[in-house]
């Protein structure tokens, strides 16, 4: 049974705007529900009111344009898996959405919601981070946007002020020449926890890599970028030592916990495994997709 | 103070309004109307047994509040065929032996019913993605694939004669 609560269903962003205003008894927000009711079933006790945000239409879509790419923050992962451009216009992501949880929670849960839950192993973060994702958020007092590397500030912690409502999600298109891919290490294909996510995305021109994003999924207290690491590809001709070299840079970012799942070591020694191995595939990925820097590819010896 | 709500929803086509609590959820309150096919388990939407067609999506209805609910058609086990009948999906799961304990079936029916409408010829990775979200912990699942590919087979069937 889940322990008492009130709940509102405001039915525009401003009707839910009006609920934020109440400093005394403000919302809980609840996009799917799929972690809050579970946690508030847990705790156990009276949870005073939560407003879910299901009876917003506006913020359940998705919008791709030539050169952009924006998510309404109620878009359930089911919504991504059914829109096919984002095979070219955010792979990693549909990647993720593939592998999330099972079936009927990616009916329910939100890309909202998993990102406010500020969980490390949240995985549509990952390839969004690796994405340049920007987010848009809505208080009383009127609108701001972020990117989401500087929204995420601790463990289930973000920057999001007590009277915000995070509205949507966007980034540009990665462009023709880039490759953007996600892996997703759990115990089983499906209905499972990460126990590292890597999202990265390689862009070439003229045979080196113009671009590069890693993104480091429940290896610390949130997920993170592996930003040395990138610093040391941009630019380069990606040759196994390069990339190798670059890998070794990302596992020392990471403060991995032992869990469960998997220990400490085993994740620092995998992400680097991961990351090696997934750079190395979207520098040839993208390599191919650029027909002028086909040559490059020799370079990484396979 | 409990603030109730008359929710209405119709289940298996047949409409009921009831005053219901915030922190009801769909499971319960299915329950409480008799429709005990919808099943508790985990109550953390990781084994599927309480699953349920809403408005034709497969939900969790434990992790479902039922003022969610409200206004729309919900589909259980049982309503997948008229009253009596059996559904392709239930004559599948019986014939191929696909039921030992029995408990995780409703759930698993509901997310087979949502598969086959969206992949009426479905690869095994599309049947082991449509059911990733449901655990049985008897069959080791082999006879549950067979079933939806019986079924399916028959659903295709069905729709080339009608």
């Amino acid at each position: 049974m889940l322990p008492k609560f009130q709940l509102a269903e405001p039915g525009s962003i401003d009707e839910a705007l009006e609920l934020m205003k109440d400093e005394v008894d403000r919302p809980i927000l609840m996009g799917g529900g799929t972690n809050l009711l579970v946690d508030l079933r847990n705790r156990g006790k009276a949870a005073g009111r939560l407003a879910w945000l299901g009876r917003i239409p506006e913020l359940r879509r998705i919008e791709v344009t030539k050169d952009r790419v924006v998510l309404g923050a109620r878009t359930t992962i089911t919504d991504l898996l059914r829109r096919a451009e984002l095979e070219t216009a955010g792979p990693s992501l549909l990647h993720s959405a593939r592998m999330f949880a099972g079936h009927m929670i990616r009916n329910a849960a939100t890309v909202g919601g998993n990102i406010c839950y500020g969980s490390p192993a949240a995985d549509v973060v990952p390839p969004l981070l690796s994405l340049d994702a920007e987010l848009t958020l809505a208080s009383p007092s009127g609108q701001r946007s972020i990117p989401l590397q500087e929204f995420l500030t601790g463990y289930k912690a973000t920057a999001r002020r007590p009277d915000e409502i995070l509205t949507s999600i966007g980034w540009p298109r990665p462009p023709a020449g880039a490759a953007n891919m996600f892996h997703k290490l759990g115990l089983r294909k499906g209905d499972a926890i990460t126990v590292i996510g890597v999202a990265v995305t390689i862009a070439v021109e003229n045979g080196h890599c113009s671009l590069a994003r890693i993104a480091l999924g429940a290896v610390a207290p949130t997920v993170l970028r592996a930003k040395g690491a990138e610093r040391l590809l941009e630019g380069e001709r990606l040759t196994s030592a390069v990339i190798a070299e670059a890998a070794r840079h990302a596992a020392q970012v990471c403060r991995p916990i032992d869990d469960l799942r998997a220990s400490a070591d085993y994740r620092r020694h995998t992400v680097e495994v991961l990351v090696r191995r997934l750079v190395a595939r979207a520098w040839e990925q993208a390599c191919v997709a650029h027909p002028r820097d086909r040559s490059a590819i020799r370079a990484t010896g396979g | 103070m409990v603030i109730e709500k008359q929710v209405t929803f119709i289940v298996n086509g047949r409409r009921h309004k009831v005053g219901l609590p915030a922190h009801r959820t769909l499971l319960e309150a299915l329950r409480d109307l008799g429709y005990v096919e919808v099943k508790c388990g985990c109550e953390k939407g990781d084994c599927g047994a309480c699953a349920v067609l809403l408005d034709g999506e497969a939900v969790d209805a434990c992790l479902t509040l039922a003022w969610q609910a409200d206004g729309a058609a919900l589909t259980t086990v049982r309503g997948l065929a008229k009253p009596g009948m059996e559904h392709p999906l239930h004559t599948a799961f019986i014939q191929t032996g696909a039921v030992q304990c029995g408990y995780c079936i409703p759930g698993m029916i509901i997310a087979a019913k949502a598969l086959l409408e969206e992949h009426p010829d479905p690869t095994d990775e599309e049947i082991r993605r449509g059911l990733s979200g449901n655990l049985c912990r008897c069959t080791g699942y082999v006879q549950i694939f067979a079933a939806i590919r019986s079924a399916a087979v028959a659903l295709r069937s069905e729709g080339e004669l009608t």
